[in-house]
């Protein structure tokens, strides 16, 4: 359970961003999270709250878009979606010689701020 | 009513951690040491062998050791009868090391100075779920799982196994107790990380040790050749 740590890292992230723009307050904050990245999504929305009270995202939703697994085959050269996250397997010519390429995503995307706060350049 | 509008941000999460790691990493490879981890479930064994791997290297090698522990000191005390200095991190509620907690435990007076030691092994907190999120700036990361916990171990946790360089199958001995099928251990290793080397070991009998002083003497060789 490592996913407070994780959501004290997006807060702190997102505070430091808009405190560089002059935001007050953040009205959404949007994360990239891939089944790789070790963080389980309903632990994170869980503890999410907790992190971003009395800050800058207090009473923010957290929006999490799953990012997909997608493996780089060193035999076939192809870019594929394995059939499962636990058999990386190339689906375009079955061998196992898959590189991750991407499903270990963890990042702050975006966030959004009511048109009244000032205009972003940080 | 005011619209919202969109900030783009696109920064990874762990970003403090991983520029934190990469420091270490070039601060282990200036000081000529190499930096091994051990991560594991509670129990797999990772202190037993870590003591007997210590106790090896010691004659033709100047090694120290970072543990990681919730709460005791008994890991400690363990890895220090092999003579080698040994540094506890008590991490209190927290399930895993951070490269910061490993940066604070060698600036606070480590007891070593990383300029004196051949190897450097950091011993994580028991746990297959938090460690794998974070990058402690080590050269090579060994993932331990024992025969007694069965076999399906990668499957349940392939994050773990995706960010480690070696599996390590421990309690060998209790192989054939447990009935454990190493086949199918290898299987679910080789799915969820295609390509990942193996190593059998028992510390309690020695069978497998030789393969794993190789594999971590190996990665002497390949920093002293970059440095070179």
């Amino acid at each position: 359970m490592h996913e407070l740590s994780i959501a004290n890292a997006i807060v702190e992230g997102v505070a430091e961003k808009a405190a560089r723009c002059g935001i007050t307050r953040v009205a959404a904050v949007h994360l990239s999270l891939g089944p790789l990245s070790g963080v389980v999504r309903d632990a994170l929305l869980f503890a999410w709250p907790l992190a971003a009270e009395g800050t800058v995202a207090e009473g923010a939703p957290l929006v999490v878009a799953d990012a997909p697994v997608t493996i780089f085959c060193s035999h076939c050269q192809a870019v594929t979606s394995p059939r499962s996250w636990r058999e990386l397997v190339c689906s375009a010519c079955g061998s196992a010689a898959g590189r991750v390429a991407s499903g270990t995503e963890l990042e702050v995307t975006a966030f959004e701020v009511d048109d009244d706060e000032p205009a972003t350049v940080g | 009513m005011s619209q919202p509008r969109l900030v783009e941000v696109r920064q990874r999460v762990l970003k403090q951690n991983d520029l934190l790691a990469r420091e270490l990493r070039e601060c282990f490879h200036r000081a000529g040491v190499a930096v091994i981890s051990f991560v594991s479930s509670p129990g797999a064994g990772k202190t037993a062998l870590l003591e007997t791997v210590l106790t090896r290297l010691q004659p033709e090698y100047r090694v120290a050791a970072l543990v990681g522990d919730l709460a005791t000191e008994n890991d400690a005390v363990r890895l220090a009868r092999s003579g080698a200095p040994v540094r506890q991190i008590v991490t209190g509620t927290v399930c895993h090391l951070d490269a910061q907690m490993v940066q604070r435990a060698l600036d606070g007076g480590a007891g070593f100075s990383l300029e004196s030691l051949d190897f450097l092994f950091i011993e994580n907190v028991g746990n297959l779920v938090c460690p794998s999120s974070y990058d402690l700036g080590e050269n090579l990361r060994f993932v331990l799982m024992s025969v007694t916990e069965g076999e399906d171990k990668p499957l349940k946790y392939p994050t773990i196994f995706y960010t480690a360089d070696v599996a390590i199958i421990a309690k060998m001995d209790l192989a054939a107790a447990t009935e454990f099928d190493l086949e199918a251990a290898r299987r679910n290793i080789q799915s969820v990380r295609p390509g990942m080397p193996v190593i059998c070991v028992s510390a309690k009998q020695g069978a497998g040790l030789e393969d794993l002083l190789g594999a971590i003497t190996a990665v002497r060789k390949v920093s002293e050749a970059a440095r070179a």
